[in-house]
């Protein structure tokens, strides 16, 4: 091997053009065999032949959220694992932890992510905070108030909000099955 | 700086003078040298033909923002590797880069004036270099390493990169991955790869497929520096949290539909504002448009000390694999991974980074598979399982275009089980490559298909 250098052949090799799996559908490839989506979540391809952007629809079946259907939109980049997948809530929902544009607080989404995690680790994530709304880390404030003062008052808020209802002028999207 | 006049080094007492170390290296063995190796004009000529590509030059422009001595000189990774690899006797190097000279850069830069501005960094540089060192020749290419393909890379001898973002590290090391040939030794390419933050760097030497990869490295990098999304939006707390709402957030909000040119300066102004507002509002000082600048286009700060430090790292690396004059990083088994840290002391530390078995990239390459292109892909499923090498039963595969078949999530099973009935050659062409993993292996398996009826 030390002494191919000097060599030197010319090397052609020809008919070679064909594009290759990337290293980031690779990745997510493995990451979709190894979902575990149990009973209350599923996902949804928008095109099949793209599995670096989809849908996945949580039904949580306990806490204060059950009944609802919310749907997350992944966007995965060519940098994955190395970049995070965007994950964004295409409803309106009212959540201490997701903005009115969807945006979500959730650690191994953003400063917490590392390669080794995989997605299943975002979902059970993502599925944890419908359990656990977390008043600590607020993305909607107001929200995150009613959870901290009033722990009645926002059971009875995530009620009206999940019905289509408003709150405080704010209108959300009716995510009731 | 101002322009000298070069004397002529090509010939007379000074040329000589120049190369007068590298011929001695060259010319007898030291305590490390293999015992095979022989000295003399064939090593010379060996360095002298080797056809190094250097990509690329990003770095001689990193627009360092954040503190004063920074701001003095940034020194460039890619220019030092130019620079060393003309003064170690290569003469045949190319160099991709794919930026052109931008004026707020000249102060900080010391291959171009002013009236290079708006011109390709590759080919100033290159036409830099070829002045000071004479009998080099430099060829310069102004575009992205995407733009190439195998036959291009095939050509050279080794790849020595500075590249300034793991997307396109991680794309070049998959493109030399896939480019070896088990039958043809000329196919691999050594890849040299350094890489700076700050005082901290890192030089590796990657043989493709025989030593761990950039793809098996990737937890190796350092974690990236993100606030937390609640943090932005309620507690802001320094400038760059004010930059950071109005790029992820604010942005969002209110330009929605309009994509984020970090280019454009009406774009980077528009968030400067948005920040600043949110700063005042938090009594937060310190926003101003080139932190907004270097925030939003995520600058890594480098330092031209440790630039320096890893680019010799790398062309010493170089000249030894094409010479053999000494043992050089990255032989199978041996260290191939040097960490330089300079925040506090001066500290390396060299190792074998091991290559995964399991790595989506070198972990398997693609064996040629013929099948016949009028067989359904049910009878290509069911002809995996029976295969000796790895009985894969339960199979999910994909080209680079299309999802084939998927066992599971339960949606992409039934959206690409019609597939199974098609013909091969309705779903993929001949040549194509082919990644299939199976549950009952961590690593994913990759075939060429071969079309014969
Ligand atoms: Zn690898």
């Amino acid at each position: 091997m030390l002494k191919i250098w000097s060599m030197q052949a010319e090397t052609a090799q020809a008919g070679q053009k064909k594009k290759k799996v990337t290293a980031a559908q690779l990745r997510v490839q493995k990451d979709l065999s190894e979902l575990s989506l149990g009973s209350t979540m599923r996902t949804e391809f928008p095109n099949p032949d793209d599995i670096l952007n989809f849908n996945l629809i949580i039904d949580p079946d306990e806490g204060m959220y059950k009944g609802g259907s919310f749907l997350f939109h992944f966007a995965i980049n060519q940098n994955f694992p190395h970049d995070p997948p965007k994950v964004k809530c295409t409803q309106t929902i009212y959540h201490p932890n997701i903005d009115l544009e969807g945006n979500v607080c959730l650690n191994i989404l953003r400063e917490d992510w590392k390669p080794v995690l995989n997605l299943n680790a975002v979902i059970v994530g993502l599925q944890f905070l419908f359990l656990e709304p977390n008043a600590s880390d607020p993305l909607n404030k107001e929200a995150a108030e009613d959870l901290k003062s009033n722990r009645e008052g926002f059971k009875r808020n995530v009620r009206t909000s999940m019905g289509g209802g408003s709150i405080r002028g704010q209108t959300f999207a009716r995510v009731l099955k | 700086m101002t322009e000298e006049v070069m004397p002529d080094r090509t010939t007379g007492p000074e040329s000589q003078q120049r190369w007068k170390y590298l011929d001695t290296i060259l010319s007898r063995p030291g305590p490390f040298t293999d015992p095979d190796w022989e000295p003399g004009p064939p090593v010379r000529s060996a360095l002298q033909s080797a056809k190094i590509l250097c990509s690329c030059l990003y770095m001689i422009f990193i627009a360092c923002i954040h503190t004063l001595i920074l701001d003095r000189g940034a020194g460039g990774l890619g220019c030092e590797i130019l620079k060393n690899l003309a003064l170690s006797g290569f003469k045949d190097i190319h160099v991709i880069d794919m930026d052109t000279i931008d004026v707020s850069n000249l102060n900080r830069q010391f291959l171009f004036r002013q009236a290079d501005v708006g011109k390709p960094k590759a080919e100033v540089a290159a036409k830099f270099v070829e002045k000071r060192v004479k009998g080099v020749k430099i060829t310069p290419f102004c575009g992205k390493i995407q733009d190439k393909d195998e036959d291009y890379y095939l050509q050279f001898t080794m790849v020595v990169c500075g590249l300034d973002s793991v997307e396109a590290r991680r794309w070049m090391n998959a493109t030399l991955v896939g480019m070896v040939d088990e039958n043809n030794p000329e196919s691999m390419k050594p890849l040299i790869d350094g890489g700076t933050e700050g005082f901290k760097g890192q030089a590796k030497v990657i043989f493709p497929t025989m030593t761990s990869c950039i793809e098996c490295q990737l937890d190796m990098n350092a974690p990236r520096a993100a606030v937390p999304l609640c943090t932005l939006a309620t507690i802001p707390r320094q400038p760059q949290h004010c930059i950071e709402w109005a790029h992820i957030i604010a942005w969002e909000e209110e330009r929605k539909g309009d994509s984020l040119d970090t280019d454009d300066p009406e774009h980077i102004t528009w968030l400067y504002q948005k920040a600043l507002k949110r700063a005042q509002e938090f009594n937060i000082p310190g926003v101003t448009y080139s932190m907004t600048q270097g925030v939003v286009k995520n600058i890594i700060p480098a330092i031209a000390s440790t630039n320096a430090i890893v680019a010799a790292s790398c062309c010493n690396e170089a000249f030894k694999i094409a010479t053999n004059a000494n043992p050089f990083l990255g032989f199978p088994g041996t260290n191939n991974y040097m960490m330089y840290t300079g925040d506090a002391g001066v500290y390396t530390y060299t190792f074998e980074h091991m290559k995964k078995d399991d790595c989506p990239v070198c972990g398997n390459l693609a064996k040629p598979l013929v099948v016949d292109p009028d067989s359904i892909l049910q009878d290509f499923i069911d002809s995996l399982a029976e295969r000796p090498e790895a009985q894969l039963k339960k199979p999910t595969i994909r080209s680079e275009e299309k999802s084939i078949y998927y066992q599971s999530p339960p949606a992409l099973e039934q959206q690409t089980r019609p597939n199974l009935t098609k013909k091969l050659s309705e779903l993929l062409t001949d040549g194509e490559e082919v990644a299939i993993s199976d549950p009952a292996f961590a690593i994913t398996f990759k075939f060429k298909l071969i079309f014969k009826s």
